[in-house]
């Protein structure tokens, strides 16, 4: 880790378990995470691998307020989150655009539901579609859009906010590899310039070790926890395709592995087994 | 010549057409006297007293509109019944859906009288309301809308419960509070449910005009067609029928088009152009 800034960090989880009961059968829980300590600074870019269904979705839900830990605490800024964490964006894996408004106006809806006059809302959003490639895109409903240019929407959307810490949620999983690569630059590009806490969810070791400061590797679930840490110490500005050449990169990547490599196998065991947990 | 007129999307009116043309036609020559030789029944008059002449319904119509123009009167009041039962429902629909969707406690509680309310056969209250309201537009008015009310409230119920999750909580992330998610994400969802709903309960709000003119009134289309069931006359009642049918389908087609207006963000199938 870098020198201890005085600056309260930006997510602190601490000691944070998560128990899903099922509404059915109340004996049938499920943990998806347990004694979880995540501490993300201010400005910092952390991202988080592990194998499928290790809770990493769970820990982004408890840093964004949208689901309350069962033991343990959530802390943004040095405050403890109640609610909603109003201080984050969050970019979710699934399809988030709301379909019955055209891109400019859901680009436009955080502000207007902060209260923003239309005319000064419509004027950030338009600037930010254009700074995401969708300029002349605006009047295009969700269903008019591919793939692609509904995440371009959706960054447009959380980062007009100009939240202080952003959330991703394997972002790019659903993209081709080509814009994949052209979105990762652009979010780099941009955590460049404003450095936000970004808090990175991905299944891809590649574009986790392309991308941020720090790795975080969980283990299987049920019962998730970090169990390793990697810092990158890459230099920036980076470019995601080129950074993969690296010596370095590869070194990482095979410290990393090793880590990771075992917990994926359990993990694809206990997903071949039908009743494990 | 056959591959000018072959059913194909540009010929779709013409065979549209042809069918009606067609089904006409057999009934005017199954029903005027001395066409054919009767079979079914005693003498050739019968068929044309119990079927209606389809010339005799055209002239039928022609009057009311034109010759003696007589019918505006009627037809305004069923319209005017069928629209306050269809807006009047729907928005009640409407309040009641959204509200027992987002407090699921109450709708614990009313769920088995909202079954037992859709289940009963509503039609049967219009004596009911002929009581309550009088023979007026009111109780045709009531009997409408516990017709549409329910169409629009299960269907805003269901659409409430079917808003994406992620799109939910994407909105709540934005900063949305309650109202705004009411207005900004659980109607806009909702509508989608309601407004293929709307064909359904305009269509009702139809029915219950008509069967509320039918079973007591002195004004209205319904009240026609039972004045003109009083004295056998077929060719009226038929008459009758046949504009309370033209206008359900000018209701339906308006409805038709304020969906494509205010649905436009639905995907819709679009075709690649062949050239």
């Amino acid at each position: 880790m870098a020198a201890p800034t005085p600056l309260p960090p930006a997510l602190q989880l601490s000691d944070v378990s998560c128990t899903f009961v099922s509404r059915d059968a109340p004996s049938q829980r499920y943990t998806a995470v347990q004694d979880v300590d995540l501490t993300v600074g201010a400005g910092e870019f952390v991202a988080v691998v592990g194998p499928t269904g290790c809770g990493k979705s769970t820990l982004l839900n408890m840093a964004a307020g949208l689901l309350q830990p069962s033991t343990g605490s959530v802390h943004s800024f040095g405050k403890p989150l109640l609610g909603i964490n109003a201080r984050a964006g969050y970019m979710f894996q699934a399809e988030s655009l709301m379909p019955w408004r055209t891109a400019l106006a859901n680009v436009m809806a955080g502000l207007q539901f902060r209260g923003m006059a239309d005319a000064q809302a419509r004027e950030q959003a338009e600037d930010w579609l254009l700074r995401v490639g969708l300029g002349g895109f605006g009047d295009r409903y969700p269903h008019q859009m591919s793939g692609g240019m509904r995440k371009r929407a959706s960054l447009a959307q959380t980062l007009v906010l100009d939240p202080d810490i952003i959330l991703m949620d394997e972002p790019f999983s659903a993209l081709d590899i080509q814009t994949r690569q052209l979105m990762e630059n652009e979010v780099l590009a941009l955590w460049q310039s404003k450095k936000k806490a970004v808090l990175f969810i991905t299944h891809d070791l590649d574009e986790a070790i392309a991308m941020s400061d720090r790795v975080v590797v969980m283990s299987a679930g049920p019962g998730s926890h970090p169990m390793g840490e990697f810092t990158i110490d890459l230099d920036r500005p980076r470019d995601v395709a080129e950074v993969r050449a690296m010596p370095r990169f590869v070194e990482l990547h095979t410290a990393i592995w090793d880590v990771l490599r075992a917990e994926v196998l359990k993990g694809y065991q206990q997903q071949l087994q039908p009743k494990a947990a | 010549m056959w591959s000018l007129i072959k059913p194909r999307a540009a010929t779709l009116r013409l065979w549209q057409l042809a069918v009606l043309v067609a089904l006409v036609g057999f009934w005017h020559a199954m029903t005027h006297p001395g066409l054919i030789p009767p079979m079914l029944f005693d003498n050739d008059q019968q068929a044309a007293f119990f079927f209606g002449e389809p010339l005799k319904i055209g002239v039928r119509v022609w009057e009311w509109f034109v010759v003696e123009a007589d019918i505006y009167e009627h037809l305004a009041v069923t319209l005017l019944e069928t629209l306050m039962a269809f807006g009047i429902g729907t928005v009640m629909g409407l309040g009641c859906g959204l509200w027992l969707a987002l407090s699921p406690m109450a709708a614990a509680i009313l769920d088995p009288y909202i079954k037992a309310m859709n289940s009963m056969p509503r039609v049967i209250l219009a004596p009911i309301f002929a009581v309550w309201f009088g023979l007026g537009m009111a109780s045709k008015v009531a009997l409408g809308v516990t017709l549409v009310f329910f169409i629009v409230f299960f269907n805003v119920f269901q659409g409430v419960k079917e808003v994406s999750p992620v799109v939910l909580a994407n909105a709540r992330m934005l900063g949305a509070n309650a109202r705004q998610l009411l207005r900004h994400v659980y109607v806009p969802s909702a509508m989608s449910w309601v407004f293929s709903s709307l064909h359904t309960s305009v269509g009702l709000a139809f029915v219950g005009a008509v069967v509320g003119e039918y079973l007591g009134s002195s004004r209205g289309v319904g009240y026609l067609i039972l004045q003109a069931e009083g004295a056998f006359d077929i060719n009226t009642v038929m008459a009758g029928i046949v504009v309370l049918t033209a206008f359900a389908l000018v209701l339906d087609a308006a409805v038709g088009l304020a969906e494509k207006n205010l649905m436009k963000w639905q995907p819709r199938t679009s075709e690649s152009e062949k050239r």
